[in-house]
């Protein structure tokens, strides 16, 4: 079967521009008898194909569509657990020694170096400790706090900034389960951002129905934006990261055009902010005034829930995961691949849409143009690092709320600039795709020669499909 | 949308018997006719029938000209019209086209319509403004300036995607250039030693990105996000503990001489772009050109491209597969990273957090407006250039455009790009799959 019949054709390679040898295998003999030829068709095309872009686990070492690599992966699972606390350990080790290398104490102390090590070796890990102790004062539990309410007001916190963490990253995840990388959960949010506010402060209703107004114009502007770049994407090819990454710049100016309007400025105000949203429109806070903690974040739960059954026990689940791990597939097996691109987009936008809504029901309760902040790309590192699971991404979210929420004690305290909460962040995620690297660090890789050995052979085998 | 995209939704794959001879496979849709048929549309009620009334001013000659060229003044309704009647007629053509021949319009008519739709739009913005009057040569020569760091970084996006590694990292590149420039040439007194170290950071930058993906075949995707926000999170630690608590000492790189080729620069418009940059500038023009040369005229960018087409076969014929792709996403980083210098040497003398506000990302559009050519991206990118540029001298002269809008333009062209609804672009056939040799 040539490429013809495939949803999408601009995503597929030109023909004529596929070396000789894929192409041959597409002047297949014609017209075709049955569904068995069929299949030999396909699979003989496959060496063109391009597979899913983005694999389940976005892990090193599984190449997409190798189907003998079950061992391998069985070895890299059953040391996930392992590999994750030491990529974390590692990610802040790594931290520790960049604090360590711009303290000043660090800097005096090494001056005198090989005179009295033991300083120098006590500075640093004085400068690297303080700073993390002040990051968990800051999103754990602070002793310093007055009383247990002011003891527990930074773990209120990491769960206020976690509740937009974890919905985004929700979907973020949904999307990479079905081989989509869906990069614009910052602009998801800030669409939701603005139809949400506009609702909640344009509008004046009674109780509860504002704010189910509110919630559903967030999640619906929310999964517009992303259902067109499923559109785009099922219908013209378009490559979602691209899309999506357009889409991100195309809201953030949408937004600051409107914030530069009548309609959405602050009446007597000339800087770029909004009305602030009607009481009634605003989530009810969770533990009453003295934190900002919500019930968006029984919302996000709700979530995950939500798409944890979606994801495992629903057809349209399955179908999302069925098209992520190989849409050729997939579309063999009779499933809508247009359809499940779609929906699934749809669907992350309207998680995303979640976040925004937390953003300005919740935590903010105005429209500023930095109302997505940097979550929508916070949110990827959160996917990737719970492994696309819904609650994976929870426990990633919450994470990477304390990291956020202390960050901001810390930066007070020790003066460590926040932004090493992003190196942190990153590391850890770059850690964790590459489960070898981890490994070799800490020798833990007895086996590596044999494992790579095997299998790079194997891969061969489905990499070389096309010659 | 188009006759393609009906064919194609079916979900289930039946045998089709009317289909199209796969001989021919590369159809001939109706997506460019239409979309140039509604741009024009468009052109026609807002440039024409809607267009101002006043008189557009375009000055040519600067005061520094080696000869002084009179400024141009269009009445902006009636060339809105002649402008937007040569779209309809272009749109027309492509469309008879279609209809009688089944033919393609031909290559030079999207570019010939963009350049009017480009011009139109000019005349359309400037004839409304408040001031009716903009300097041509200050908007183009602006708008070059503006493009230097995109064109480098799309250069790299070329270099990188060419050989099948797909580079998100562009803008973590851009970034790093532009801190360790700021750095080095701060501690050394010397912006070439900036210079220098720029091209070594984005390498630096560019070897994680081929590290972790052709090593560890982490899929490239996730390892460009992330080192994007890793570069972010550690210049902007560097930046608050180091820079800030010294910017005399690590924060003053001062600028890389603007260097004027006597005569040459003088000759309106083209003079001060061609022949009044700095050594980055200039740079720009040489790695285009050699970029350029290298991919399509010589053995080396021959074996690139097979790489990044066809890496089984590429292979086969002895070819290196992943030592190429390693040192073409080194090669793209210093690249990047050179471009990442003009920030912090050309633009301004010192650093700031996020001094490349997301100019990877744009470089990438540009790579890909440009259809993976270096010169190709160079266009685009200067295209970019001038909608960044435009930007601003709209908000000088008050037009009723809204600033946002303009800025929004890039990117949205970018997405009709990308769904191949302004010509097709096809990205190098093993563009980011990993390649594990047999």
């Amino acid at each position: 079967m040539s490429e013809n019949t495939e949803p999408r054709p601009a995503a597929v390679p030109d023909p004529d521009r596929i070396p000789a040898a894929a192409q041959a295998t597409e002047v297949e003999p014609e017209p075709l008898e049955d569904d068995a030829d069929f299949v030999v068709a396909l699979d003989t095309a496959g060496g063109a194909h391009q597979p899913s872009a983005v694999p389940v686990t976005a892990q090193s070492g599984s190449l997409p569509g190798a189907p003998e690599e079950e061992s391998l992966m069985r070895k890299i699972f059953t040391g996930n657990g392992i590999v994750t606390i030491l990529a974390v350990l590692l990610a802040l080790v790594l931290g520790g020694l960049l604090i360590a290398a711009t303290d000043k104490v660090v800097g005096t102390t090494a001056g005198y170096l090989f005179a009295r090590p033991s300083d120098f070796l006590a500075a640093v890990w004085s400068a690297a400790t303080s700073s993390y102790v002040a990051l968990f004062q800051g999103a754990v539990f602070n002793p310093h706090g007055t009383g247990v309410a002011g003891q527990f007001a930074p773990l209120m916190e990491t769960l206020t900034i976690a509740t937009p963490l974890i919905t985004a990253g929700l979907g973020v995840a949904l999307a990479f389960r079905a081989g989509l990388f869906n990069i614009g959960a910052q602009g998801q949010i800030i669409m939701a951002g603005i139809l949400a506010s506009w609702v909640g402060f344009a509008l004046h209703l009674p109780l509860g129905l504002h704010l189910l107004l509110v919630l559903v114009a967030g999640v619906v502007g929310g999964a517009v934006w992303g259902g067109i770049v499923g559109v785009l994407k099922a219908r013209t090819g378009a490559h979602e990261v691209i899309v999506t990454i357009m889409f991100n710049y195309i809201a953030l100016y949408f937004l600051r055009y409107l914030l530069d309007t009548p309609a959405f400025q602050r009446p007597g105000e000339t800087t770029p902010i909004s009305p602030i949203l009607d009481p009634n429109a605003v989530y009810p806070l969770l533990f009453g005034s003295q934190y900002r903690l919500h019930v968006g974040f029984l919302l996000a739960i709700a979530a995950t829930v939500f798409v944890s059954w979606l994801l495992n026990r629903s057809t349209i689940g399955f179908e999302f995961r069925a098209v992520g791990a190989n849409p050729k597939a997939a579309l063999t097996a009779g499933i809508n691949v247009s359809r499940a691109t779609i929906l699934v987009m749809t669907i992350a936008g309207g998680l995303a849409g979640l976040a925004g809504v937390a953003q300005v029901a919740g935590t903010e309760k105005v429209l500023t143009d930095g109302v997505a902040a940097t979550y929508g790309f916070d949110a990827i590192t959160v996917a990737l690092l719970g492994r696309s699971s819904p609650w994976g991404t929870f426990a990633a979210g919450l994470l990477f709320g304390a990291f956020r929420a202390g960050a901001v004690q810390m930066q007070i305290q020790t003066g460590t600039p926040i932004d090493i909460v992003l190196v942190v962040q990153s590391l850890i995620v770059l850690f964790i795709a590459a489960p070898p690297l981890v490994r070799a660090i800490f020798g833990l890789n007895p086996r590596k020669k044999k494992a790579a050995t095997a299998g790079k052979t194997k891969q061969a085998v489905t990499t070389g499909g096309a010659a | 949308m188009s006759t393609t995209a009906t064919s194609s939704v079916e979900g289930k794959p039946q045998p089709d018997k009317n289909r199209r001879p796969a001989a021919s496979a590369k159809p001939v849709t109706w997506k460019l006719p239409v979309t140039l048929a509604v741009l024009a549309v468009i052109a026609f009620i807002f440039f024409g029938l809607l267009g101002p009334q006043g008189t557009a001013k375009f000055g040519v000659s600067s005061g520094g000209d080696f000869f002084q060229l009179p400024a141009i003044e269009v009445p902006a309704f009636l060339s809105g019209m002649v402008l937007s009647l040569i779209l309809l007629g272009l749109a027309g053509y492509a469309l008879v086209l279609k209809a009688k021949q089944n033919a393609r319009p031909p290559r030079w008519l999207p570019a010939v319509f963009t350049v009017v739709f480009v011009v139109a739009f000019l005349i359309w913005v400037v004839g409304g403004a408040r001031t009716p009057s903009i300097s041509l040569a200050g908007l183009i020569a602006g708008s070059v300036t503006l493009a230097v760091p995109i064109v480098f970084g799309s250069l790299s996006g070329v270099l990188c995607e060419r050989a099948g590694v797909v580079n998100i990292a562009i803008e973590g590149q851009l970034l790093g250039g532009a801190f360790t420039a700021a750095l080095v040439a701060s501690v050394t007194h010397n912006p070439y030693a900036g210079l220098l170290a720029a091209a070594v950071a984005g390498a630096l930058v560019s070897m994680v990105l081929a590290l972790f993906a052709i090593k560890y075949v982490v899929n490239q995707i996730i390892v460009g996000v992330v080192l994007n926000v890793l570069v972010s999170g550690l210049t902007g630690f560097l930046f608050t503990t180091v820079m800030q608590a010294d910017a005399d000492k690590y924060n003053s790189p001062g600028r890389l001489p603007i260097i004027d080729i006597p005569v040459l620069s003088g000759i309106p418009v083209i003079g001060p772009i061609l022949f009044k940059q700095s050594v980055v500038g200039y740079l720009m023009y040489v790695a285009v050109i050699v970029i350029w040369i290298g991919l399509f005229k010589t053995k080396w960018g021959l074996r690139v491209r097979a790489v990044g087409e066809h890496p089984q076969a590429a292979d086969t014929l002895g070819i290196k597969v992943n030592a190429t792709r390693f040192w073409n996403v080194t090669l793209g980083g210093a690249v990047a990273g050179i471009g990442g210098s003009f920030f912090t040497l050309v633009a301004i003398d010192s650093f700031t957090k996020e001094i490349s506000g997301g100019r990877g990302f744009i470089a990438l559009a540009a790579m890909i407006l440009g259809r993976w050519n270096p010169i190709g991206a160079f266009f685009a990118a200067l295209l970019f250039g001038f909608a960044d540029n435009l930007q601003s001298i709209v908000t000088i002269i008050g037009t009723p455009v809204p600033s946002q809008f303009m800025a929004m333009l890039p990117y949205v062209v970018t997405v009709f790009a990308v769904a191949g609804l302004v010509g097709r672009s096809r990205p190098p056939a093993a563009d980011g799959i990993p390649y594990i040799k047999g």
